[in-house]
C-alpha cells in the first residue's frame, strides 16, 4: 500500500537520470525500444491499405488522453488506467463498421500507435516539470505488445467476423487481457521489488493485491470499447471516455485521502521533536528503519503500512510525560517507564479507533523479544530495535559507531530478536547520510 | 422531520409524475407504440425494460454517501438513459419509478414516493427531450448514432438538471437557509454534475452494445460502476479514518494542559460556523476545520515552566511564548493541505491594528483564514474555566469581541460569528472540574483577551 518513500532509493533531484537506472529498468526500457522500433520498421513495411488510419487515429488520441491523465495510486505508484483501456482496446479491435467491417492492422502497429500515443501523452507531463514516467509507459508498451502479439493473429483468422458467437469472444478477450495484466503487473512487481528491496514473491502479492480492482474495471471497460465500436463505429470512444474519467476520479480522491493522511501522521509525529522530548528526525528515522527492517522480512504493504504508522507515533506516549527525557533517549529510562510510554502512546492510539493494529505495536514496543507470554508482535519487536538502534547512533553514519550499537544489540538476544538485529545489520549497512 | 411545505411539494410532484405518465400512456399511442412494438434488433423489449429496471435498483442501492447523507453518488442515471435511448419516454420514466422499490432499508416512505416520482419525472423528460430532438427510439447502430448523439446530451442534460432541479426543491423547502451548509446539496455540486453527465453516457453505451448482446451489456457495465464504488468507499473510510487520527493526536497533544483540552476541537467548531456564514467554499471550509484544530499544535515548544509562570513574563519568555504559531507551522508545514491553512496557522495572533505577532501584520494583510480562528479562538478561551477564573458567558465574551472588533478582529468576522451562533445556539463544554494533577495546569492563558500577558518593563 504505501511506505514507498522510506526505503526507496530515488536518487536526490540532482543526480542525473541515467545514474537512477538499474539493470532491471535498463533491461525493460531497452525491450521497450527494440518493440518500438520493430513496430516502426513494420508500419513503414505495412500494406497502405491495411492500416485502419481512422481507427489508428482515434485509438491513438485515446492513449494520449488517458496518459495526460494518469492515476497517482498509493505507495508512489502511477498508473494510466484509460490509456491501458485505450491500448488494450485497440490490441484487441474485432471489427469496425467502416470498411467492411473488417480491421487488418497487425501487433507492430498497435506497438507503434501505443509507443506514439503514449508519448504524445507523455509531453504535457514533462512540460508541466514532472517525471516523465517512462517505465510506467515502458511496462504499458510491454503488455500491450504482447496482448497484440498474441491477438492480432487471431483476429487475422476471422475471429473478428459475424459467425463467431460473441459470448466466444469476449471470454477469449478476457482471458488474453488477463495474461495482459499479469505481465503488467509482473513488470511492475519485479521493479517495485528492486526499488523498495523487497523480495519479489511479496511484491508481486501485493501488487495484485493493490491492483486487482482497477484491472477489473479496466478488463470490463475493453470489452466495452470493444464492443461498442464493433457496433456503432469510433464515435463510441469518445462516449465512453466520460464514464471512464468518472470512475478514475473515484480512485484519485481514494489515493489522494491515503497521502493527506500519512503525510499528517508523518507531520504529526514530530510534536514529540519540537516539544523536545525527542531528537530532531528520531521518529522519522526509527520509521525509516523499521519499515526496510519490515520489508527486509517480507511484511506485505498493509502490515508495513501499520509498522510505519506505529514507528512514526511511538515516542507519542511521551506527550503525557511532565518533563522531557533527557536528550529524549527511551533507551536510557527505566524499563517500567519505558512500559508506561508504550502503554499511554498506545491509549493515545486506540483512541482513534481504527488504528487498533498499530495501538498494539507501540503498546508491545518495549517488551523484550524473549521470555514473556506471548511474544511481543513481530512489528514491535523492529520498532523497539530500530529505536534503539537511533537512540545510540542518532543520524550519525560513522560505521564504528553503528557497529558498536548492533554488537550491543547481538549480545542481548533476550531483549532484541536476532533475527530482526540481523536484517537491521543489513540495512544500516546500505544507509546513507540521511537527508533530513 | 419533513416541513409541511416540504411535504406539499413532495405530494405535488408524486402526483404530477403519476398524473403525467398516466397522460402519455392514455394519450399518445405513438409514443406507447415504441414501447410495446419490437422495434427492428429489439425483439423483448419488455424483457429489455425488466434488465433496465434491475440495473437502476442495482446501481441505486450501490449509491455511496459522497460527503453527507443527503448527498449520495449514484451511476442509476446511467440505467435511465439508456431506457431513453431503447424504449422511449415512458420506458425511462418506468425505470426511475422503480426507486419506490430501493434497496436502501432506511429509506422513509416519504423519500420512497419522492425518489420515484422524481426519477419517473426526469426519465420522461429526458425521453421528451430526446424526441423533441428528432430521435426515435430504438438500438444504436454505427449509421444512426451520429445522428442521435445531440439527442442524447440534450437528453442527459435535460435528466441531470430535472434531477438536481427537483432534489434541491426538497433541500431548500425542508431547511429552509440551512441549505446552503456543507451538509446540503451545494457541497462539491460541480463534481456531482459532471460525475452525472459522465454516468449519463453510460446510458449511450449500454444501449449501443444492446443489439449484440443484450442484458449483458447491463451486466458488463455494472463491473467498473461498482470498482468506482468500491474505491469511493475506501476514499470515505480513509476519510473517517483521516479524522479520527487527527482528534487523537491533536488531544494527545493537548493532555499536557488540563484546562486547555479540547480547545483545538472547539476552535475549529467555531472556525467552520464563521466559514459557513461567510460561505467559503467547501474545500476551504474542510481547510480551515483542520487549521483550527491544529492551530496551537506549535505550543508543545514552548517550555512547561513559561506556560506555567505566574507574574509578568521575562522579555525572553514573552519571546519564546511568541514563537508558538512559527513552532505550529514548522509541524504542520508538511501535510498537503491547502496552504491557506498554514497561513492561518501562522498568523492566528495577529491583530487588526498590527500590534500581534509574529510578523505584525495589519488589516487585511493579515490571511483571512488567520482572521477567523483568531476570533474562534479567543471565544473559546473566555468562554472556558481558566485556573485564575471561571468561565465567562457567552453573552460577555461576544460583548468582548465586539469591543475587540476593528482592533483586534477582523469585524466582518466578528459579526459573522455573531450572526452564526444566533443561528446555531453554541454548546459549552462540561465545566472542568479540579484538575487532579496540579502540575498539568497552565496559569496564563495566552488567547485569552480578558487577560493579556504582561512583560515585565526593563
Amino acid at each position: 500500500m504505501t511506505g514507498g518513500t522510506i526505503a526507496r532509493r530515488t536518487p536526490p533531484a540532482r543526480m542525473a537520470y541515467w545514474q537512477a537506472l538499474d539493470s532491471g529498468r535498463i533491461l525493460l526500457m531497452a525491450a521497450a525500444a527494440m518493440l518500438v522500433i520493430a513496430a516502426f520498421a513494420g508500419v513503414v513495411a505495412l500494406h497502405p491499405a491495411r492500416v485502419n488510419f481512422l481507427a489508428a487515429l482515434a485509438f491513438g488520441g485515446f492513449i494520449a488522453f488517458g496518459e495526460l491523465f494518469r492515476l497517482a495510486l498509493p505507495g508512489g505508484r502511477e498508473a494510466a488506467p484509460i490509456a491501458m483501456v485505450g491500448a488494450m482496446a485497440y490490441a484487441m479491435l474485432l471489427a469496425l463498421p467502416e470498411q467492411d467491417g473488417r480491421v487488418t492492422y497487425d501487433a507492430l502497429m498497435v506497438v507503434a500507435v501505443a509507443a506514439i500515443g503514449m508519448t504524445v501523452g507523455a509531453l504535457p507531463h514533462i512540460a508541466a516539470g514532472r517525471s516523465a514516467g517512462l517505465t510506467g509507459m515502458c511496462t504499458r508498451l510491454v503488455a500491450v505488445s504482447c496482448v497484440a502479439f498474441i491477438f492480432r493473429p487471431i483476429v487475422s483468422a476471422g475471429f473478428g467476423n459475424k459467425s463467431v458467437y460473441w459470448v466466444l469472444q469476449v471470454s477469449v478477450i478476457a482471458l488474453v487481457f488477463l495474461v495482459g495484466w499479469l505481465v503488467d503487473t509482473l513488470v511492475g512487481a519485479l521493479i517495485r521489488a528492486d526499488d523498495v528491496g523487497a523480495r519479489f514473491s511479496v511484491a508481486m502479492r501485493d501488487e495484485i493485491r493493490l491492483q486487482w480492482p482497477l484491472g477489473l474495471a479496466v478488463g470490463a471497460s475493453v470489452i466495452i470499447t470493444i464492443f461498442g465500436a464493433k457496433q456503432t463505429g469510433l464515435i463510441e470512444l469518445a462516449v465512453f471516455i466520460g464514464p471512464l474519467l468518472v470512475t478514475q476520479l473515484a480512485f484519485r480522491r481514494y489515493a489522494g485521502i491515503r497521502a493527506t493522511y500519512l503525510q499528517t501522521v508523518r507531520s504529526l509525529a514530530r510534536v514529540t521533536e519540537v516539544a523536545g522530548y525527542v531528537e530532531t528526525g528520531h521518529s522519522r528515522r526509527v520509521s525509516r528503519l523499521a519499515v526496510a527492517v519490515g520489508r527486509g522480512l517480507g511484511l506485505a504493504e498493509p502490515e508495513l503500512l501499520a509498522l510505519e504508522y506505529a514507528a512514526l507515533m511511538h515516542d507519542i506516549g511521551q506527550l503525557s510525560l511532565r518533563d522531557p527525557i533527557p536528550g529524549g533517549a527511551t533507551l536510557l529510562v527505566s524499563a517500567a517507564d519505558q512500559e508506561r510510554i508504550a502503554e499511554l502512546g498506545a491509549e493515545v492510539i486506540r483512541t482513534a479507533r481504527v488504528l487498533d493494529d498499530v495501538a498494539e505495536l507501540v503498546r508491545y514496543q518495549s517488551r523484550p523479544a524473549r521470555g514473556h507470554e506471548p511474544a511481543p508482535p513481530l512489528g514491535s519487536m523492529i520498532i523497539k530495535a530500530a529505536n534503539a538502534f537511533d537512540d545510540m547512533v542518532g543520524s550519525s553514519t560513522d560505521r564504528n559507531r553503528s557497529a558498536a550499537a548492533l554488537e550491543r544489540m547481538r549480545l542481548d538476544p533476550v531483549e532484541y530478536d536476532a533475527g530482526v538485529v540481523a536484517v537491521l545489520a543489513e540495512v544500516a549497512a546500505r544507509r546513507v547520510p540521511s537527508r533530513l | 422531520m419533513v416541513s409541511r411545505a416540504a411535504r406539499l411539494y413532495i405530494g405535488l410532484v408524486v402526483s404530477t409524475a403519476a398524473v403525467l405518465v398516466a397522460a402519455v400512456v392514455a394519450c399518445d399511442r405513438e409514443m406507447q407504440a415504441h414501447f410495446w412494438t419490437p422495434s427492428p434488433g429489439l425483439q423483448h423489449p419488455l424483457a429489455a425494460l425488466i434488465t433496465l429496471q434491475a440495473l437502476f435498483l442495482v446501481c441505486d442501492s450501490g449509491a455511496t454517501p459522497m460527503t453527507s447523507r443527503q448527498t449520495r453518488w449514484s451511476p442509476s442515471s446511467s440505467a435511465t438513459l439508456a431506457a431513453v435511448v431503447l424504449l422511449g419516454p415512458v420506458a425511462a420514466a418506468l425505470v426511475g419509478a422503480t426507486a419506490l422499490l430501493s434497496l436502501q432499508r432506511h429509506l422513509r416512505l416519504a423519500e420512497r414516493l419522492f425518489n420515484g416520482a422524481m426519477y419517473a419525472l426526469s426519465g420522461l423528460a429526458a425521453g421528451g427531450a430526446y424526441l423533441a430532438c428528432h430521435a426515435v427510439p430504438g438500438l444504436p447502430n454505427s449509421y444512426n448514432l451520429r445522428t442521435i448523439l445531440l439527442p442524447f446530451a440534450a437528453a442527459a442534460t435535460v435528466h441531470v438538471i430535472a434531477n438536481h432541479g427537483l432534489v434541491w426543491g426538497v433541500h431548500r423547502l425542508n431547511r429552509g437557509r440551512a441549505m446552503w451548509r456543507r451538509d446540503g446539496l451545494e457541497s462539491n455540486l460541480t463534481l456531482l454534475l459532471a460525475s452525472d453527465l459522465g454516468y449519463a453516457c453510460l446510458g449511450l453505451v449500454i444501449a449501443s452494445l444492446w443489439e449484440i448482446m443484450g442484458w449483458f451489456a447491463a451486466a458488463l457495465v455494472l463491473v467498473p460502476l461498482f470498482v468506482a464504488r468500491w474505491a469511493m468507499g475506501q476514499f470515505a473510510e480513509q476519510q473517517r479514518a483521516y479524522a479520527a487520527t487527527m482528534n487523537a493526536l491533536c488531544q494527545a497533544v493537548e493532555t499536557k494542559d488540563y484546562y486547555t483540552r479540547g480547545h483545538g476541537d472547539r476552535v475549529s467548531r467555531g472556525a467552520v460556523m464563521i466559514a459557513r456564514q461567510i460561505r467559503m467554499s467547501t474545500e476551504r471550509t474542510e481547510a480551515i476545520r483542520f487549521a483550527g484544530m491544529l492551530h496551537d499544535v506549535g505550543k508543545l515548544g514552548v517550555p512547561t515552566q513559561v506556560l506555567q509562570k505566574t507574574g509578568a513574563l521575562t522579555e525572553d519568555e514573552f519571546a519564546a511564548i511568541q514563537l508558538h504559531p512559527m513552532r505550529g507551522l514548522e509541524i504542520v508545514r508538511e501535510i498537503g493541505f491547502l496552504f491557506e491553512a498554514l497561513n492561518g496557522i501562522m498568523h492566528h495572533h495577529e491583530r487588526m491594528d498590527g500590534r500581534g505577532y509574529p510578523m505584525g501584520l495589519a488589516g487585511h494583510e493579515i490571511p483571512e483564514f488567520a482572521r477567523v480562528i483568531a476570533v474562534a479562538d479567543a471565544f473559546d478561551s473566555m468562554t472556558t474555566t481558566r485556573s485564575y477564573r471561571e468561565a465567562k458567558s457567552i453573552e460577555f465574551a461576544l460583548g468582548e469581541l465586539r469591543n475587540g472588533a476593528g482592533t483586534q478582529f477582523d469585524p466582518v468576522v466578528v459579526e459573522a460569528f455573531i450572526a452564526a451562533i444566533e443561528k446555531d445556539p453554541w454548546k459549552l463544554p462540561e465545566p472542568a472540574a479540579k484538575p487532579a494533577d496540579p502540575t498539568t495546569v497552565t496559569v496564563k492563558d495566552h488567547d485569552d483577551p480578558t487577560a493579556p500577558l504582561r512583560v515585565v518593563e526593563p
